[in-house]
């Protein structure tokens, strides 16, 4: 029986909502699955698109980043400026060969640990779907000279 | 079968590389000139924005920029159906002028012009531009290197940088310039009008003064008839920026006069295995190999091609000097090819007439320099002289402006299969049964394709002629069996 | 007679740009000829390749190279220069970040090959690809081989500078070898290893003549569409996009003194890993939308982002490389 692709997330929440509801999802009741790592911002607009590149480029196969819901930002408007970046983020990944299902944005405020969860399942569950990135192996330069159907299979 | 490498430096070192293979008689059998690099940018240009062709595929030479980012804008207004005002056509045509001096005065001073002013005999160490200020006069190398400054302070005042220009995008430029600019680059345009008369003077005297390099001139080795091409205005006179692709064949007969947008009826390449770059032809002749004559495809764009395929010059000194050289050549058109360098020269002395002409053009300081798009973008093609062939970029976009296909022909393409053809010449006359392979004899081959300019930047990346070679000479079994080497 | 230290500069797939930008550097090249003995130089004077090799290690103290790594014979001398030489210089952008030529990172080889030899003006139709050895009637020919991925120079040996732009400016070389000949007279230390030289340290913006009033953009356009062009504002806040505010200073922000958008070949700022992870924050910032599909409608308008926020770092950039900077830290 072939295994089960498990993925590699990167989590990137911020402190005031969704770190709080994630730890609620980890120690009460409620389960999500271990494929994720969460990174703690104090806001989701102090992410740097950087962090997500070096995620995915270190064999992260996703990144999931969650800000306070909308309005609620507790550093007014910077969940706004997040929507924006991850927005155009995506829009700049898809021509690298990087499908923009592999970044996702979501709101959950500090109470909403259940939410998260099923967030984080369900975002483990499209990842699987989508399979391995591999970022590092697309890149890689063969040190050897390569014939030309060599070349061919060598992406993105 | 003997082989003889002539490889600027070594196989490893990526400029131009010359196999010659020679006969069981020690006589030359065949000769293949290669081409060893790709970037493709007819491919990663897909999928880009079309007002930012002029600044990527300047990085195709940085020889040549100018030549690129002037033919990605017109490519990029017809694909616009955009006219640009005439000061922005103006102001185009002044920093392509400006840059052909420049261009023009390295070629001859720095890459071709040592070969005769030292002679193809004189020790290698001499041949070079030290080598020709030290004959000429020191003074004349403060001349040179005027002239190359000039030419840069007029492409940066137009053109926003030195290398690689930024200003020009659909529909015209970006900027214009001020009365004083322009009093100050129709001053820097009449200094190089006299610039161009004293090198023409200096060719003169050194090269058409002496009957040895005369005799090399009009000898047979570098007689190769073909079909030429240039791009001539409404008069048939030779231009630059503008106009539309004249052909004449080998007998001097016009047989083509056509639009740049229609360069698809007249050119195709052709594709060889063991080189990286095309060998264009005439397409309604066809390719029927490294021949020359009029049944065959094979035509070149150089200075030379230029001048037989126009009817004169469209400035009044220069058109002079178009005279004298088709009298003392012995008529339309010339196929020697070393006469290339002089028609360079009359080239040189033609743009410099042309910056002053367009320097004192009253509009050329206005604020009308650009004309904002209003139609939907489709297909377009742009085409210039540049100092090394006629140079075509097409583009076909989506209605957002954005390539889906991008067709390129470089100058220097142009004229691959005649300098191939002029090698293998140059080869067989010079390597005979029991002929020694000296470095003089070396030089004249190498001298065939220098008269060509050849800049691999557009192909490649070295600049024009500057080729030092390695010369293995190998038996049947691949083995090297003696080596030379010789750097221009 | 004291030897003069020895001096080196080469190109590798470049467009010999960064080449006439020394050569403009004018009379700062007597000094360099002055102070060094140039031993490797294939554009100005006699290249002795075999005599490159023939060198100790470390011989040549200074190597300044320009142009990427497009293929095997590229990357030979990039090995080749680094063993023989003390102190390796990327010196212009392809040699940093790969710079335009490194747009080709975002197709296959065979796709650039196919592209290439079946363009509309080719005859080609048996399909012809030129081959990295082939079979002639009278002996076999070879051209270097094809790497897949276009690298800037550190992704393939160690460097120990680094001087930006495409090309670099000529006053900012100029600069950079008085520095040099200052160290070499006991003037002056060298900087730490790893520093990028001839560059500023803040961004195009910083040293743009035009006015910035931090206002907001609704909607991107495109220069070309423009009806009028205010001379003497800030042009992203015209709606173009301008990499000034992810790209190093150093140039003296000469594209958009004038009149065009900065396209980025000074690369990023200092301390910045990625100039298009720069560029979507910045722009991130100034569109004045809060609703999702408002900024979607606001984003269509900014066509081909990765073509034009990684213009001349793709393949120097965090997502196109193995990049020995990101996996250090
Ligand atoms: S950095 Fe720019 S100028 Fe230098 S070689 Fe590359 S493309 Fe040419
Ligand atoms: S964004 Fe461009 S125009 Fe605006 S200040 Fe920066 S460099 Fe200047
Ligand atoms: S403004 Fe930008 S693109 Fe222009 S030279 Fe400076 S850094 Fe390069
Ligand atoms: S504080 Fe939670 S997103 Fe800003």
């Amino acid at each position: 029986m072939q295994e089960r692709f498990e993925p590699m997330i990167i989590g990137f929440t911020c402190n005031w909502c969704s770190y709080r509801a994630a730890d609620m999802a980890g120690t009460g009741r409620v389960k999500y699955p271990a494929n994720v790592r969460l990174v703690r911002l104090m806001c989701s607009g102090r992410l740097d698109p950087t962090f997500v590149m070096k995620a995915l480029a270190g064999g992260a196969d996703g990144v999931l980043i969650t800000g306070c819901h909308p309005g609620e930002c507790h550093y007014i408007e910077q969940n706004y400026k997040a929507l924006r970046r991850v927005t155009l983020l995506k829009r700049v990944l898809e021509p690298m060969g990087i499908d923009p299902r592999r970044v996702k944005l979501v709101w959950a405020s500090a109470a909403e640990g259940v939410h998260l969860a099923q967030e984080i399942t369900k975002f483990v569950e499209e990842i699987r779907e989508l399979g391995a990135l591999n970022w590092q192996l697309r890149t890689r330069v063969p040190d050897m000279a390569v014939s030309m159907h060599q070349l061919e299979e060598v992406a993105p | 079968m003997e082989r003889i490498t002539i490889d600027p430096i070594t196989r490893l070192e990526g400029h131009g590389k010359i196999e010659i293979f020679l006969d069981k008689e020690g006589n030359v059998a065949n000769t293949y000139f290669q081409i060893p690099e790709l970037r493709g940018f007819e491919q990663f240009c897909i999928g880009r924005r079309v007002e930012d062709m002029p600044i990527l595929t300047n990085r195709i030479c940085g020889v040549c920029p100018e030549a690129h980012h002037m033919a990605s804008a017109k490519a990029a207004d017809a694909a616009y159906h955009v006219d640009p005002p005439r000061t922005a056509k103006l102001l185009r045509e002044l920093l392509y002028s400006a840059f052909y001096v420049t261009d023009h005065t390295t070629h001859f001073y720095a890459l071709g012009g040592p070969d005769f002013v030292m002679g193809p005999d004189a020790p290698v160490a001499e041949r070079n531009i030290l080598g020709v200020i030290h004959k000429v006069g020191l003074e004349i190398a403060g001349k040179v290197l005027q002239s190359r400054k000039y030419g840069h302070a007029v492409i940066e005042m137009i053109g926003g940088r030195k290398v690689h220009p930024c200003t020009s995008i659909p529909g015209g430029q970006t900027k214009g310039i001020t009365e004083e600019q322009r009093k100050e680059i129709e001053s820097m345009g009449r200094w190089a009008i006299e610039f161009a008369q004293f090198s023409l003077k200096l060719f003169n005297d050194i090269v058409l003064g002496n009957k040895g390099y005369v005799d090399l001139i009009l000898g047979d080795i570098y007689h190769i008839p073909m079909h030429y091409m240039g791009t001539v205005d409404a008069n048939n006179h030779v231009n630059f920026y503008d106009g539309q692709i004249s052909v004449v064949d080998p007998e001097g007969k016009r047989i083509a006069k056509y639009d740049a947008k229609d360069y698809g009826d007249w050119i195709a390449e052709h594709v060889e295995p063991w080189t990286y770059l095309k060998f264009p032809y005439l397409k309604k002749i066809g390719w029927k190999g490294f021949e020359g004559g009029k049944d065959s495809g094979v035509y070149s764009a150089t200075p030379l091609s230029r001048l037989n395929a126009a009817d004169g010059m469209a400035t009044p000194q220069a058109q002079a000097e178009y005279e004298k050289f088709y009298t003392a050549l012995g008529g339309k058109p010339v196929h020697h090819q070393l006469a290339t360098h002089w028609a360079r020269l009359i080239e040189l002395l033609y743009a410099a007439e042309r910056w002053v002409e367009l320097a004192t053009d009253p509009e050329v300081t206005s604020d009308k320099f650009r004309t904002p798009v209003t139609e939907k973008p489709t297909e377009g093609v742009g085409c210039v002289e540049a100092p090394r062939g006629t140079l075509t970029h097409h583009y076909w976009t989506d209605e957002k402006g954005i390539l889906t296909k991008v067709n390129l022909i470089v100058g220097t393409t142009n004229n691959y299969a005649p300098m191939s053809m002029s090698i293998k010449k140059a080869a067989q006359g010079f390597i005979k049964q029991g002929t020694v392979v000296t470095e003089g004899l070396l030089n004249r081959v190498e001298m065939a394709f220098r008269s060509y300019d050849p800049c691999f930047g557009c192909a490649t990346h070295s600049l024009p002629g500057q080729m030092p070679l390695e010369v293995s000479i190998r038996d049947a079994q691949g083995a090297t069996v003696k080596v030379l080497r010789q750097f221009c | 007679m004291t030897q003069k230290p020895k001096f080196a500069m080469y190109w590798a797939a470049s467009c010999g740009g960064c080449e006439i930008a020394v050569l403009n550097i004018h009379e700062k090249i007597l000094d360099v000829d002055k102070n060094f003995e140039v031993v490797f130089w294939p554009v100005a004077m006699d290249a002795k390749y075999k005599d490159v090799e023939q060198m100790q290690d470390g011989e040549i103290l200074l190597t300044l190279f320009n142009g990427s790594i497009r293929n095997q014979e590229n990357e030979h001398m990039a090995q080749l220069l680094r063993r023989k030489s003390k102190l390796l210089v990327a010196f212009g952008s392809c040699a940093n970040e790969g710079c335009i030529p490194g747009l080709a990172n975002l197709s296959t080889a065979a796709q650039i090959f196919d592209t290439a030899y079946s363009t509309p003006s080719t005859d080609n139709p048996q399909g012809i690809r030129p081959q990295f050895q082939v079979q002639v009637a009278e002996g076999t020919l070879t051209i270097p081989v094809f790497n897949p991925v276009l690298r800037p120079l550190a992704q393939v040996v160690d460097v120990d500078y680094y001087i930006p732009g495409c090309p670099p400016e000529s006053h900012q070389i100029a600069a950079v070898i008085d520095v040099v000949i200052a160290v070499l007279e006991g003037k002056a230390e060298l900087p730490p290893k790893g520093s990028f030289l001839g560059v500023g340290d803040s961004t195009v913006c910083d040293e743009c003549p035009r006015t910035r009033n931090e206002k907001q953009v609704r909607q991107f356009t495109r220069i070309q569409e423009m009806k009028e062009i205010d001379p003497n504002l800030c042009l992203l806040e015209q709606g173009l996009v301008c990499n000034g505010p992810a790209t190093a200073s150093g140039c003296g922000a000469l594209c958009p003194a004038a009149g065009a958008t900065c396209a980025g070949c000074y690369g990023p700022p200092l301390g910045v890993l990625d100039a298009g992870a720069r560029m979507i924050s910045s722009l991130a910032s100034i569109v004045d939308e809060h609703d999702p599909r408002k900024i979607d409608i606001t984003l269509d308008d900014l066509v081909d982002p990765t073509g034009v926020f990684y213009r001349f770092g793709l393949a120097g950039s965090l997502l196109q490389t193995g990049k020995a900077s990101w996996n250090k830290n």
